[in-house]
Order: C-alpha cells, then structure tokens, then sequence
C-alpha cells in the first residue's frame, strides 16, 4: 500500500475545488487535488446563464447584490457571509477575467452584463449561455499553468479522523482497484451538489452527495438540506437545463392559453421573480389544468434567431438535440426540475467545518449565502469566492501543523467494506435500482410543493432503501474501473444525504424560499427563522439541532417580486 | 422499438480472449440515445460494463466514442437516426488511445498534448487593475474555440494520429488558435515558432475528419488553416508547409492545373541546396512513389503544359490579392 502526503488535500475539481487548490497553492501549500472525474468533466460545466458581481466602478453597489440575495433567499442566508460574497464579487470576477475568461464585452470593450432573476440591476457577467464551462476550463487551464497534483479518477472513499481533527482520506484509484491512504493537514470538500438524489434532475451522473456524505458519516452536521431548488425551467423529457439566461434576455412564460402567467404572481419581476416564485407559479398553473402535457412554454420567438444563435446557442443546440425544437420558430415545453442544493456542509465564512481540518466550499458546502432559495448566477460566484477563502485558510491552518499521526492501519475498514460489498454479491439488488426509487421518491415527496404526509413517506421509502442498501452487493468484482464499486459506494453516500433531506423537511414547520408546504403555506420568522442541523451521532436516527440566523441591517419583510 | 447494440468490449483482467464483441438487444424509446442504451445496459444487464459520462447533455465531454466507427458523444446521438442511417448499432471506443476497459480509454496523450501547447492566457506587462479592454467581437469569435468541450472525438478520428502519433492533434491546436486569436495574449511569436515545427499545424492532412465529427462546431481544421496563415503572414515561410503553399498557389496562377512535379521541387527547394540538403531523406522517400507511378503510367509530365484562359486565373488570383 502507497502512502500519500500533502499539506491540503482537496476532494473535488470543479469550479471550488479548483479554486480552492490555486489559491492554496499560492499561499505557499503543497496542495493535491483529488477528483472522481477528470477535471473539467465536472458538473460546473453545466452553469449557463452567468455570475453576479456589482461591479462598484460601473456605479452598481454590492450593497443592492447583499440586498437581493438575502431577499432571495427568503431570510434564511447568514448576512454576514453575504456581505462578504458580494464585497468580493467584483474582484472575483476580474480575476477570472484576468485567467483568460472570454466575458461577454459591451460595446466599449468592457465586460457586459445581463440580467437575473431576483435582481433589478444587469449584473451577471457571463460567456454566451456556456459561462460554467468557459470558467472550469479557465481554471483549468491555470491549473495545467500552475501544476498541482492531480490524482484524477481517484474516489475518496472516507474521511480519517485523529485527535478530534481531520486529517486525511482514503481514496480507490479507479485504474488500478488500489486503495490508498492519503495524509493531509488538511482537506476542503468540493464535491459539489445533490442532484442525483433526485430522479429526474439537471445535474450530471456524477453529483452524488460525495462530501455531503463523507462529512455526514463522521458527524459534521448538515445545514438547511431541505432547501432543495427547483429550476424553473428544464426541458421536458429528459429534464437538461435550459438557462434562466434565456429569461434574462427577454423570454417568456406561457401557458395553455397563450398567456404569461406571471402577471399573476409577480407582476413587477414578471418572469424574472426568484426561482422558488416561478417554479410554483409554473406547477399551480399546470395542477390547475393551464399546462400542457406537465409543462408550460418558454417562449424566445420575439428574441430572434440572431440573439438566439449568439447568445443562447448551447441551449439551441440542446433543444433541438434533444427536443427537436428550434427555438426561434416554436416555443419549447419546460417544468420545474431538481438542480441545486441550497443546504449543505456548515462551515463558517473560511469553509471551515466544525471539525479542525475540514474545510468544504461550493454547492456542497452551506456558509450560508444562498438561505432558502439561490438568486441565478450567485452559485459560480460562491464556488470561487468560498473556494479562494478556503484555499488560503486551510494553506494558513496547515503551517500550523507539525506532523500527522495516522496509523496506516486505518485503511483496513474500507478494505473491508470493499470485500463485503463483493461478498454480497448473490444480492440482485443494484445501485441503479435503489438510486431509481430513491430518486423518484425523493422527486415525489420533496419538489416544488410538499406537505407532511408526502415528506413522511418519502422518509419512510429512504430508510427501506437503507436497509436494502445494508444487503447491496458488487456483481463486478474486477479491479480496473470498476464502475459498479464506485456506484455501490456514491449510493451509499446519497441515500445518508436523502435522509438527512426529509429529516430537515420535516423538521421545519413553516414555508420558507424552495420549502413550501402546501400544509403549513405560511413564512414563519417568529419560530423558524433559525437553520436547521441535521447531524450524525451513531445513533439508528439523526439528530436535529437548531442555529440562529445571522442577521446584520436586513430584518425580513414580506417578500414579493 | 427492439434494437440490438454491437459493443466492443475489453476486459484487461480476463487471462484470454479478452478483446470481444459482445450483443446485446433491449427495447428502447424513440428518445433514446446511445448513451442511454449503454446505461441501460450497465445497470441492469451488465454491471461490468465500462463506460464514461455524466452530465447527458453535451457538455461535460465524457462520452466520446465510436458509433457505427464514426466518433461523437454517445449522450446526443439518437439510436433512431443511427438506425434509419445504418441498419445497425455497433459500438466501440474511442480510436487513436489506448483502451483501458470497454469503452474507456486513457486521454492521457490527449492531455499531455493539450499541456504542450501552453493552454493558458499569457501576457508580457504587469494585469489591469480592472478588466482587458478587448472588442465586443474579438470576444465572440472566441466563442466557437473555447466551446471545445475535449471530448476527443477529433482525436480519436484524425487521420494524422492513425500514422503518426507525435502530431499534437486537432484539439490541441484548436485550443492554440483561442489564445493566437485572444486580443489579450502575448504570445503569438513563441506560440507560432512552436506550431511551426514538426507536430505543429503542417502535419494536418486537411482530411476534414475533425470537422465532420467535432460535436460542438469547434471547426479544428479551419483553426488550424487560419494559424497557418498567421505563420506566413509573420514572414515564416522557410518550411515545406510554406513552401507547398505558395507553390502551389503560383503554379495554379501561372498553369491553371496543377503541376506534380513542379510541386515536389518547390515543396522540397531543390534550387535551394540548403533547403535541398535537409529534405534530402524526404526528397529519396518520394523515389518508390515515383517509380510505381511510373510503372503505372500515372508520372506527371514533365512540360506542363498552360490550360487555356490562364489570363482568367490570373485575374482572379489579382482580385484575391487585392
């Protein structure tokens, strides 16, 4: 067995965790980074639509970027940790700028904007509707520039905790079947999101709750997790993301009818109000019979098919690719679908966790800034903001550090799981099958309108499907990219993640941002302005423990668009 | 709809035999792709099955692979238009890297590629303090390259890299063409004097392969041609590449057709004894080829003879330089 050794050690290789690995590196750290997939197949690909920052030299203001996000997010985003999102926001943005980002110009040659969702002012920066990929290819690029070490197809099967501290993982290398054990003074998870909890979802095959269930099996609490955000528009079939870029642009909503229903329901935002307001306007329109086939249209005819061409051509070639639309010539069904995990990891505005060591940052990890609802284009900023500021803290707490002292015996627990998923092989359950009916149940009981008994018996299908999990065997017992391993041990980390998203559910009592239940359809700040921790204590069932939210100059108010 | 899919599979564990075909046969939607037959394969059929993918919407790169032995992302290829096309659905990795298992093969060549064309902005004065001032359009043209999701679908069916795998390939230089044609980077004589040599942008055959199965319109080829220009344009002329251009071009504005033989000389600057003497191996490797095109009766004339209306040619040739 290769014993590894880093000073930080970064799980994940999209957007944070490459953020995060740069910056560490620049503050001096012998820093690898260790991901599931190649680098730039990671699911920040996906982002279209763009990322936000008040630029203050344009005469925007962070402070109105502040306002709309803790406005967006329903009340539940710690102010303090967005008023440092924001203050960094522009900075950010030119770094990126800066690493060869091709940022949309306006016809000065400065960066251009378009417009948002939840936000008056044009801010959000972007590249065409692929800005995701330009950055994660950006940053890849500094990454070859830079050469940290990568371990690519590496899965990090466990975190190792000694002394109270996290100090390193152990990861399968997926060319060879080898475990390893890999020592760090600290690690930062960057795992990224939820999605695949869910069935169906926008996110790519490989978001699978990862850190979220690393971090959960040693008992760092989970924040928020019933904040789960339904994208108001994803294509019908088989569900991809068409950007809210599209929107920003000018796009309408329709119904049956013909009519843009959200006169109705935000008439000053109109189809721009927050994501959590538009996908409920969208499925009352379609339970109440104003939907065509479980969908309503978006419609970019009036935007013309040169805007369409160059400024939405990704989402044109999806339509087409996959729906067999033209965008420019007919409007395109679309539903609310599962994309983003607002809950997370709890970490301070460092990233780190409540255990020394432990960092996480991105869609993983919870600050909080996004609260009960995320305002488009605020998640790429989080990645590099949070992913930067836990890159240097933990470079910072690992001078710290003298030495690490694990026993490489450590290993041996997951060699162990390893052969007994292998032993069980007889089991004709797979992960595909528990994956699918989690995911549905989870998409049934937890999307854009929930209540008690719909929660309850969401939860009730997770803790079957965990005890079927407890008997999952591997059929594929072979070494070299052993995919059936690897989903055996992403399942198990999803359906801890499910869990804990039901727990929280159906702890919070209220409606609040994505949590809307059709029981209780009331915003409650007397009692549950305050986050919700679900934590792992090695009991049957989590436990559930409560947080006040921090609040500096915005006090809630009733919240329409 | 009942489909059979024919995959070639790889299994670097099995003592023998372990390069196969194997069929399988499902029921599949109209909605279907390749990629979600193969899924559907590897769940429930075959767990063993080796694949790459995620995000099912074109955009990730994971899932370059051969189908029917074109390359393309298995996620946005139907089987129904594979169908109505073909017949038939056989599927294979990725060409031109080696296989790992089934359909997974390792990029790394592809990577090491991509890392020697020195992938990242470079610039010679200290940053802005606030953004590159750059046009509006220099920014969009820039869209089409940095769209490149390296899938490796070029790679894996260029022609170049089937004879000769020192060719840094299609995407690798597509990737180049972003940075010579970003206003914002500074490189351009160091980048140009690398593209220059031997694996650089002559090696490119102009086979159109990378064109024809790029799935994203990255074009790598016409990227490829316009860095060659930028090369001449720069006053570096002194290669075969060079060379075969111009030549080409005169003897067409001079003749009307083109003259082999003309070509050779100029390609290779027989009157140039410097030149001459470094092509001297290439100049006897064109020996075999001349003699069975002798045997043939297909050796070029030695007095090219002007097509009639040359005049016309000319006054093309002088709009175009105009």
């Amino acid at each position: 067995m290769a014993v590894y050794q880093h000073d930080v050690i970064v799980v994940g290789a999209g957007l944070a965790g490459m953020r995060a690995t740069l910056a560490a590196q620049e503050a001096g750290a012998d820093v690898a980074m260790i991901t599931k997939v190649h680098p730039v197949r990671s699911h920040s690909n996906a982002a279209q639509g763009g990322i936000n920052a008040a630029l203050e030299s344009r005469g925007d203001s962070w402070d109105d970027h502040a306002y709309n996000t803790v406005k967006g997010s329903d009340y539940l985003g710690d102010q303090d940790a967005i008023e440092i999102m924001c203050q960094e926001a522009g900075s950010a943005v030119l770094e990126l700028e800066h690493m060869g980002v091709i940022f949309n110009r306006d016809e000065d040659g400065r960066l251009g904007t378009r417009h948002f969702g939840g936000q008056e002012v044009a801010r959000t920066f972007f590249v065409a509707d692929i800005t995701g990929q330009a950055l994660l290819h950006a940053l890849y690029e500094q990454v070859m520039k830079y050469n940290p070490r990568v371990y690519e197809e590496w899965f990090v099967t466990s975190l190792v905790v000694e002394d109270g501290k996290c100090c390193g993982v152990v990861a399968l290398e997926l060319m060879t079947g080898k475990l390893h054990l890999m020592k760090a003074k600290s690690i930062i998870l960057a795992t990224g999101g939820t999605g695949r909890c869910f069935e169906p979802s926008t996110n790519g095959l490989v978001v699978t709750a990862d850190g979220q269930g690393l971090a959960y099996e040693i008992g760092i609490p989970l924040m928020d997790m019933e904040m789960v955000q339904y994208h108001p528009t994803t294509l019908k079939g088989n569900g991809v993301l068409m950007t809210e870029g599209a929107r920003g642009e000018g796009a309408y909503l329709l119904n049956s009818e013909g009519e843009r229903f959200m006169k109705t329901y935000a008439p000053n935002m109109m189809e721009l109000a927050s994501r959590d307001v538009v996908s409920r306007s969208e499925q009352t329109e379609i339970n109440e019979g104003r939907g065509i086939d479980g969908c309503v249209l978006l419609d970019l005819r009036h935007l013309g098919r040169e805007l369409i061409e160059t400024k939405l051509a990704y989402i044109n070639e999806v339509a087409l690719d996959f729906a067999n639309i033209n965008l420019a010539e007919e409007p395109c069904p679309i539903r609310p679908g599962n994309h983003y995990e607002m809950g997370g990891i709890k970490t301070d505005v460092h990233g780190l966790t409540s255990m020394p060591g432990l960092y996480a940052a991105g869609e993983c990890a919870n600050v909080s800034v996004h609260g009960g609802n995320r305002l488009g284009a605020n998640s790429l900023l989080d990645t590099v903001v949070f992913g930067k500021r836990a890159g240097i803290h933990a470079a910072g707490y690992s001078k710290q550090i003298e030495q690490i002292n694990v026993p490489d015996s450590i290993i041996s627990k997951d060699e162990e799981r390893i052969k007994s998923f292998f032993d069980k092989k007889s089991n004709t359950d797979t992960p595909a099958t528990i994956r699918l009916a989690m995911g549905q149940a989870m998409n049934e009981g937890l999307a854009v309108f929930r209540d008690e008994a719909g929660m309850q018996a969401a939860y009730k299908t997770i803790l079957e499907l965990k005890d079927r999990y407890k008997r999952l065997g591997v059929h594929d017992t072979g070494k070299i990219f052993n995919t059936n391993l690897l989903f055996a041990f992403e399942l198990g980390f999803m359906l801890d993640t499910a869990e804990t998203i039901c727990v929280g559910a159906l702890a919070r009592k209220e409606s609040r941002g994505a949590h809307y239940r059709t029981d209780m359809p009331d915003r409650d700040d007397e009692n549950w302005m305050k986050h919700i921790l679900v934590t792992n204590t090695g009991k049957d069932l989590p436990v559930v423990s409560f947080l006040p939210v921090n609040v500096t100059r915005w006090e809630p108010q009733v919240r329409s668009y | 709809m009942k489909v059979k899919l024919d995959v070639g599979r790889y299994n670097p564990e099995a003592d023998e035999n372990n390069h196969f075909r194997e069929e399988f046969e499902l029921e599949v939607e109209d909605h279907f792709t390749v990629l979600d037959a193969l899924m559907q394969i590897r769940d429930y059929e075959d767990p063993s099955l080796a694949m790459r993918c995620s995000c099912r919407a074109s955009i990730c790169g994971s899932c370059a692979m051969k189908v029917n032995g074109t390359s393309g992302l298995a996620c946005n290829t139907k089987i129904i238009d594979v169908i109505r096309k073909d017949g038939s659905v056989k599927v294979d990795p990725a060409g031109n890297l080696p296989v790992v298992k089934d359909l997974v093969v390792d990029m790394q060549p592809f990577w090491n590629k991509m890392r020697e064309i020195k992938p990242y902005i470079q610039v010679k004065g200290p940053e802005p303090e606030a953004e590159y001032i750059a046009p509006q359009q220099s920014m969009l043209d820039l869209v089409g390259a940095v769209g490149c999701i390296m899938c490796g679908a070029c790679y894996s069916d260029c022609t170049v890299l089937e004879v000769d795998n020192n060719f840094l390939g299609p995407a690798a230089l597509a990737k180049a063409s972003r940075f010579i044609d970003d206003p914002r980077d500074e490189m351009d004589a160091e980048r140009f004097a690398q593209l220059n040599q031997y694996t650089g942008v002559w090696d490119c055959t102009r086979c159109m392969a990378c064109v024809e199965v790029c799935p994203k319109g990255v074009f790598p080829m016409d990227r490829i041609m316009s860095i060659r220009d930028k090369i001449m344009n720069a006053g570096m002329k002194n290669t075969n590449g060079a060379r075969h251009a111009e030549g080409f071009a005169s003897i067409i504005k001079n003749y009307g057709t083109l003259d082999e033989t003309q070509l050779v000389i100029k390609t290779f600057g027989v009157f140039n004894p410097i030149v001459a003497l470094s092509n001297i191996k290439s100049l006897f490797g064109l020996l075999p080829v001349a003699f069975r095109a002798f045997r043939k009766k297909k050796l070029p004339p030695i007095f090219h003879h002007k097509i009639v209306g040359v005049a016309f040619i000319k006054k093309i040739f002088k709009k175009l330089e105009a």
